[in-house]
């Protein structure tokens, strides 16, 4: 299921193009990159509310201007450990299509690197074993620079129906 | 948001038409000979065929038409009002909103039937044939009724003037003349007397009005029905003259007036002078009323009110912030605006609750069709009481209450009534009550549904309990607790499944909607006497009051409307209680939950905690917080899907400091605490 699932997020993510615009963050040493059309804004961090009960990789909320948005750490979700916030740590807000509801989710980074093009002729799907990370979390790894930056599936992490994360 | 749809605004205006029908047509079956009743009838159906006509509804306006003849009749006095011809019209009235759903379904079998029974209604009466089916798709225009008004050979003198704007919106003034040349021989007179001087003629406002005298053999309603697009705006004269055609008023006639028929010279030569009291003897048209009301009220699509109530919200933040920097500087005229912008924000926080109060009676007069049916399809005879229909809720409340009152009220008649046999065997009279009030207190509208019926049987609900497990059998239950068994899922009394209710869903899905609108149910009963439901309901959505504590180093707001004292958990208490989690309070146990525990806050307790009490009904519990605040204005912010698993909090809210507070979801705090207490039972 989850390969199939995999294709077509890799599929929707490239969109028939050759080259895909992305905002590329740092978390606990990896490089990961999302697209830039669903990014909103990049903040220093601000105040959070923890809100108890919750699943652990939404353990929060922050005011956005005004509205009431949840805090994700992407790291949890795939079942690493969090880490201290440093000068460098920022809040993405993306927003999200959630259960059909557009939905506007912070995001932590340990922090920001750049807004770039990434090619997909370099890009390829997750190995299926070896990794340290969930594989159905993760859309596609693309080669740059000796490195592979982490492209994760947000669609798949926030999924309300998964469960399985729950903290 | 900003390009309306059309068909769209035409289905909501009929969607109002409809409810001001069928609000006439039920006070008529109270009062038959009511003619203002027959005439608001007779104006909503006439506006209905006309919009319709103009968005495209063919088949919809050619069969209100044949509706609105019948009405016209009755108007006229030459048909009495029937009970059966009212009914009849409901009927059509249901055929007709389907016609508005889907205009392109296949309705015309139908619309048949009801033209003939409609028929039957009023032609029992009438002299001459005048209801002749037309063939449905027929233009509305060319269906020109054989009114027994208008008989052949006669004309009109039509006076009439457009509203200055009126090129403006699109009418073309010449376009009305030609219809009028359609219908038969016309004499049309310019009236430039409200031409303005050249240096303040606007080009492209209209100036003119026209005098037209029209010999024809069509009745009024053929002329009427060119104008029925701008009627209500206009002013309009249609005086019927004499058999005999005038001769036809020109330039001439105004010089040798007293040449002319009386009837077409008279006016002619004082023509200025004409138009407002001819405005004032037109036929009786929606024209006054309709204007009237336009000009009072504008609509606004419901989002865009959302849209500010959220400005305000962030508004009122903004300002508590701003208080709070003001509160602790020095500056006294920075403190003297920041307190303007309080009473400010305040006055306007309160102006835009308003704007999102309606009346409950809109949703109670829908009840009236629904009771009217209810007591055909039963057989029982039923009156339908309704009290407090002023009393104003917001809006959204009043949507989401609508489903759920239907089904109270189908339960009330379908369970509650007797038929009237048994309700004379039991001593009462034959006519069944049930009653609809609203009313107003403390911050909550309290909503009750009242029979007299036969209440609720117990025994029965006791043993279908039993029967499909929810209790135990021969478990003590107290009597509410026994009566809340209706709304468990599945749950259903009556023996037979009805059309109306007995399906077991409804009563589940009732309560799951007052609760999302963070409300209360309670049901009173009498055997014999009849039960009463009544809803509580806080009044808006958006903003409540709370009460603000600190739990570890969160803050969370507890609804005040559910906080019933505050007071202090005394050592000895708090130590006592560690292996039972139990206060009592003036003599009665008070089961309590530690925030500090049940949110895992992980930081010392403060030394001297607080209980907040709160209650849902007749259940309490105790919340043991660390600090109590204050109370705190919220706007009330709703969580994100992605903690829709979470259910400890209905929403969040924005501090003063910018900070994020949760609100406590009390009603589910207070079923942990009752679960726990009943596991502290249980282990003995």
């Amino acid at each position: 299921m989850t390969i199939v699932h995999n294709k077509q997020q890799f599929d929707r993510l490239w969109n028939g193009g050759e080259e895909v615009a992305v905002l590329t963050f740092g978390l606990s040493g990896e490089t990961f990159a999302i697209e830039a059309v669903v990014v909103q804004e990049i903040l220093d961090l601000l105040p959070e509310t923890k809100v108890p009960g919750a699943r652990a990789f939404v353990g929060s909320v922050i005011n956005f201007r005004g509205k009431v948005i949840p805090l994700a750490d992407i790291r949890l979700a795939f079942g690493m450990e969090a880490s201290e916030a440093t000068i460098d740590s920022r809040i993405v807000v993306l927003e999200l299509e959630i259960e059909g509801e557009s939905t506007l989710v912070g995001m932590r980074a340990d922090r920001v690197y750049e807004v770039t093009m990434l090619p997909r002729a370099a890009s390829e799907p997750p190995p299926s074993v070896g990794m340290r990370w969930r594989s159905d979390y993760i859309d596609c790894l693309v080669k740059r620079d000796g490195e592979f930056i982490i492209v994760p599936s947000l669609d798949a992490i926030f999924d309300a129906e998964h469960d399985a994360v729950a903290g | 948001m900003t390009s309306l749809d059309p068909i769209q605004v035409f289905r909501t205006e009929a969607a109002e038409l409809f409810e001001q029908i069928e609000a006439g047509l039920l006070d008529l079956l109270h009062d038959l000979s009511n003619q203002s009743q027959i005439d608001a009838v007779f104006r909503g159906l006439h506006t209905l065929k006309g919009s319709g006509a103009m968005f495209g509804f063919e088949a919809l306006a050619a069969f209100t038409h044949h509706c609105e003849t019948a009405f016209d009749r009755v108007r006229k006095g030459e048909v009495p009002a029937t009970a059966e011809l009212v009914a009849c019209v409901l009927d059509a009235q249901d055929h007709m909103k389907a016609l508005v759903d889907t205009p392109n379904g296949d309705h015309e079998a139908a619309g048949d039937v009801l033209l003939a029974k409609l028929q039957a209604a009023v032609g029992g009466q009438a002299a001459r044939g005048s209801v002749v089916p037309a063939p449905l798709a027929a233009p509305v225009e060319k269906v020109t009724a054989p009114a027994p008004a208008a008989q052949a050979g006669k004309g009109f003198r039509i006076v009439f003037r457009l509203p200055v704007n009126a090129m403006a919106n699109g009418t073309n003034p010449l376009g009305l003349i030609n219809e009028l040349h359609d219908l038969g021989t016309c004499t049309v007179k310019a009236d430039l007397s409200r031409i303005p001087t050249l240096d303040t003629i606007e080009p492209t406002d209209l100036y003119v009005g026209w005098d037209v005298t029209l010999v024809t053999d069509k009745g009024r309603d053929a002329v009427e029905d060119v104008f029925i697009f701008v009627m209500d705006e206009m002013e309009l004269a249609i005086t019927e003259i004499g058999a005999a055609a005038p001769a036809p008023v020109s330039e001439s006639a105004a010089v040798a007036a007293p040449a002319a028929s009386p009837v077409a010279a008279a006016p002619a030569a004082a023509e200025p002078a004409s138009r407002a009291p001819a405005a004032a003897a037109s036929a009786p048209q929606p024209a006054d009323a309709k204007h009237g009301k336009t000009a009072e009220n504008v609509r606004v699509p419901a989002e865009r009110l959302d849209e500010l109530m959220d400005r305000v919200g962030e508004l009122v933040i903004a300002q508590s912030r701003l208080s709070q920097l003001a509160g602790s500087s020095a500056d006294i005229q920075l403190r003297s605006v920041s307190e303007d912008v309080e009473r400010l924000s305040g006055e306007l926080r309160d102006t835009m609750m308003v704007l999102r109060m309606v009346p409950v009676g809109s949703l109670f007069t829908r009840f009236r069709r629904l009771v009217h049916d209810l007591a055909r399809e039963t057989g029982k005879v039923i009156e339908l009481e309704t009290e407090g229909e002023t009393t104003e809720v917001d809006k959204t409340v009043i949507e989401r209450l609508a489903d759920p009152l239907v089904h109270l009220v189908r339960n009330s008649i379908d369970h509650g009534l007797e038929t009237p046999e048994d309700r004379v065997a039991a001593g009462k009279s034959r006519t069944g009550t049930v009653k609809l009030a609203a009313r107003q207190s403390s911050g909550e509208v309290i909503i009750t549904i009242t029979d007299d019926g036969r209440g609720i049987n117990r025994d029965r609900v006791r043993a279908k309990a039993e029967s499909s497990g929810l209790i135990q059998p021969g478990q003590q239950l107290m009597d509410q607790e026994l009566l809340q068994l209706i709304f468990q899922p599945g749950f259903s009394t009556a023996a037979a499944v009805t059309n109306l209710s007995g399906r077991g869903v409804g009563m589940d899905v009732v309560k799951k909607t007052v609760e999302a609108l963070r409300g209360v149910i309670d049901v009173k009963s009498e055997p014999g006497k009849g039960s009463e439901i009544s809803l509580r309901i806080p009044l808006t959505l958006a903003i409540i009051d709370g009460l603000l504590i600190r739990v570890g180093t969160g803050c969370y707001v507890i609804p005040l409307s559910a906080v019933e004292e505050c007071l202090e958990l005394s050592v000895e208490e708090d130590m006592r209680s560690r292996g039972r989690s139990f206060i009592s309070l003036r003599d009665s146990l008070v089961p309590f939950l530690r925030l500090r525990d049940l949110f895992r806050t992980g930081t010392p307790p403060d030394p001297f905690q607080k209980v907040v009490v709160i209650s849902t009904g007749d259940e309490r519990v105790g919340l043991v917080v660390d600090q109590i605040i204050g109370d705190h204005q919220t706007v009330i912010k709703s969580m994100s899907k992605l903690h829709h698993d979470v259910v400890t909090f209905s929403g969040a809210t924005i501090l003063g400091d910018g900070s994020v507070a949760l609100i406590l979801d009390v009603s589910h705090l207070v079923q942990v605490g009752q679960n726990q207490e009943a596991q502290l039972r249980a282990a003995g």
